[in-house]
């Protein structure tokens, strides 16, 4: 079996994000960047299935610019066997890395295609409900725990009430939830190892897919900000505001 | 054009968060019709058809739908799309599996989480968990939109009569099976739609230890929530998160009880009225957001905060 893991490249989830000042989006000059958290765990469930023997092969792609690069070495350095690059500058949306992927996919073969259930940047939640779609495959969304069986995936989904389970056929797209596995560390031996994978660069615009955006940013400004609160000296105070003050009880 | 809205429903009762999405898809187009699919859901096209925004229900009912396979439900949206100028649904988990399927095979660029209709074509949405609000206008012909739904009032239920058409019947797909849903029922108000809501997080030290959050939501007849920190430690079951991957709240009053406020768990929750927060720690950056806050033990504080409460003769349930 062979696992495609797509990883995008975002602003680590614990920098606290500015707006630019011109409303033009966000700042991402000197700030750190990492995969996107629950892309980790897709390469993690990927990585446990080769070693359970029932996976040959893990490919693991970014769509993005230059640096981009790095997600798809860090998922070299934790198991991938090879990576590829499609290099894309500027704003992409998940419409057109869906059709990217999917066209990744025609080439690849893959049996599987694991993903992040949320990009925490965007946070659009979309691209493997597109990719699916794009290539009609069942999907598994918000994966909690994957079972791989002869010919099917059995998925625990989290969803508003509780927890879903389905089965879907292979081959399929999964999006995966951080509670899904605990991501390892790469040890130093296989971040050095890794810098020898391969990993295929590809120029989007070698690919005859449009990738403009459709969607316009007009502008990104700060969330109003709430008025600061109190501190309260004691339970009874606190009872009181709430009650005579706020009047929320 | 009009606006075709997905209804979600357990095919007897509306969900509560399908009232919100109408009054936010009434905003992009007053000609608004609401698509039924699901098995036995007679019930629901016709409480839906009672509701005053509501201008048409198009109603499909077979069995492929009792289960809400998003591959079966995408192929009967797709089919009966062609005359509507958007495809709404609200942003929950529900829609978040659903809409994009549709939009890929329409090829549309999805607008997700919209928490303000600005115009038929723009829209504000939250972005970075809430760090920044975009305002986007999308530019296909067509467009698929997902509602935040607690940035959106619940529409009237009662006073409307449009009329039920039958829809066009999709596709089955033969490649996902439902297997099984475990559903955790409680007599407590819905996260979603709480008027209060009490949060536990890691301070809580364990599942035992929710029992005091337990009694003071009892009290309140408040729902739970919970930090994902407090779910991944197994004290508390998924569907209670709040947060950035987890669900948004907007209650009247919050109350997180040793949670920290890592910028994840804000973006589900800093929308309240009122904010209250028991931490032992002073710099916690809950603090930051809170209304009201109280540097305790939560051992200590929240035994006494039932204690007070249980003074008070007049929380209304
Ligand atoms: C991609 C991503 C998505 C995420 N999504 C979410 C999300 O949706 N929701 C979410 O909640 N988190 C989310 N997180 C996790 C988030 O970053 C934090 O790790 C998490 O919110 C921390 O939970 P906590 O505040 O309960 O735990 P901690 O940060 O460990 O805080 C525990 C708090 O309890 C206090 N405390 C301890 N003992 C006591 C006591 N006896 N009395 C009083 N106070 C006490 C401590 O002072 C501390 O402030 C996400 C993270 C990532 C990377
Ligand atoms: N540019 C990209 N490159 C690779 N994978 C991506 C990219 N954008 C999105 N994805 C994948 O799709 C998931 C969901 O992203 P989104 O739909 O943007 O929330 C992510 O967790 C990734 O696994």
């Amino acid at each position: 079996m062979k696992i495609l893991v797509a990883v995008k490249r975002v602003i680590d989830y614990n920098v606290q994000v500015r707006v630019k000042e011109d409303n033009t989006g966000v700042v991402t000059e000197n700030v750190k960047m990492s995969t996107n958290p629950p892309d980790d765990n897709a390469i993690e469930e990927a990585v446990k299935i080769k070693e359970s023997g029932k996976a040959k092969e893990i490919v693991a792609i970014t769509v993005g610019e230059e640096k981009a690069q790095e997600t798809v070495r860090k998922a070299l350095a934790v198991g991938a066997d090879r990576g590829i690059h499609v290099k894309v500058d500027g704003v992409i949306e998940p419409l057109a890395v869906s059709k990217i992927l999917q066209k990744i996919v025609d080439k690849e073969k893959p049996d599987l295609v694991f993903m992040g259930k949320q990009a925490i940047d965007d946070d659009c939640n979309q691209t493997g409900q597109m990719l699916a779609a794009l290539l009609n495959w069942p999907q598994a969304t918000f994966a909690s725990k994957i079972e791989v069986k002869e010919k099917t995936l059995e998925v625990t989904r989290e969803v508003d009430e509780g927890l879903e389970t389905i089965e879907v056929n292979i081959p399929s797209i999964v999006t995966c939830d951080l509670r899904l596995n605990e991501p390892r560390y790469a040890s130093l031996p296989n971040i050095m190892k890794a810098k020898k994978k391969p990993i295929e660069l590809i120029n989007a615009s070698d690919m005859g897919i449009d990738t403009k955006p459709r969607i316009e940013q007009i502008k990104v400004e700060e969330p109003p900000k709430r008025k600061a609160g109190i501190k309260v000296a004691n339970v009874e105070e606190l009872v009181q505001k709430l009650k005579n003050e706020a009047k929320v009880i | 054009m009009s606006a075709l809205l997905i209804a979600e429903h357990n095919n007897t009762e509306v969900k509560p968060f399908t009232l919100n999405a109408i009054t936010a898809a009434s905003q992009i187009d007053s000609d608004l019709h609401v698509l039924v699919l699901g098995y036995n859901s007679e019930t629901v096209a016709k409480s839906i058809s009672e509701i005053p925004n509501v201008k048409k229900v198009i109603h499909i009912d077979n069995e492929i739908y009792k289960n809400y396979i998003a591959e079966n439900f995408t192929s009967a949206v797709v089919k009966n799309a062609e005359n509507y100028s958007h495809i709404i649904c609200s942003a929950n988990t529900f829609g978040k599996n659903l809409m994009p399927r549709i939009a890929a095979l329409l090829d549309i660029s999805q607008v997700s989480d919209i928490i303000k209709v600005i115009s038929s074509d723009t829209f504000l949405r939250p972005i970075y968990a809430g760090n920044a609000f975009a305002t986007v206008k999308s530019n296909d012909a067509k467009k698929c939109i997902t509602i935040r739904p607690t940035s959106f009032e619940p529409a009237e239920t009662s006073g409307g009569s449009a009329e039920i058409v039958k829809g066009d019947l999709g596709e089955q797909s033969n490649h996902t099976k439902f297997i099984k849903k475990e559903e955790i029922k409680s007599d407590r108000p819905e996260l979603g739609t709480a008027r209060i809501v009490i949060s536990g997080g890691r301070g809580m030290q364990s599942g035992e230890n929710f029992k005091l959050i337990q009694d003071v939501a009892d009290k309140l007849n408040a729902a739970i929530g919970a930090s994902r920190a407090a779910v991944d430690a197994g004290y508390i079951t998924n569907d209670h998160q709040v947060g950035q991957t987890g669900k948004v709240v907007v209650p009247d009053l919050y109350i997180a009880v040793g949670i920290s406020g890592a910028i994840q768990h804000l973006a589900g929750m800093k929308e309240s009225k009122i904010i209250v927060a028991i931490n032992k720690d002073g710099e916690a950056p809950i603090f930051s957001v809170a209304d009201y806050g109280l540097e305790a033990d939560l051992f200590d504080a929240l035994p006494k905060f039932l204690a007070e409460l249980n003074k008070l003769n007049t929380i209304q349930k």
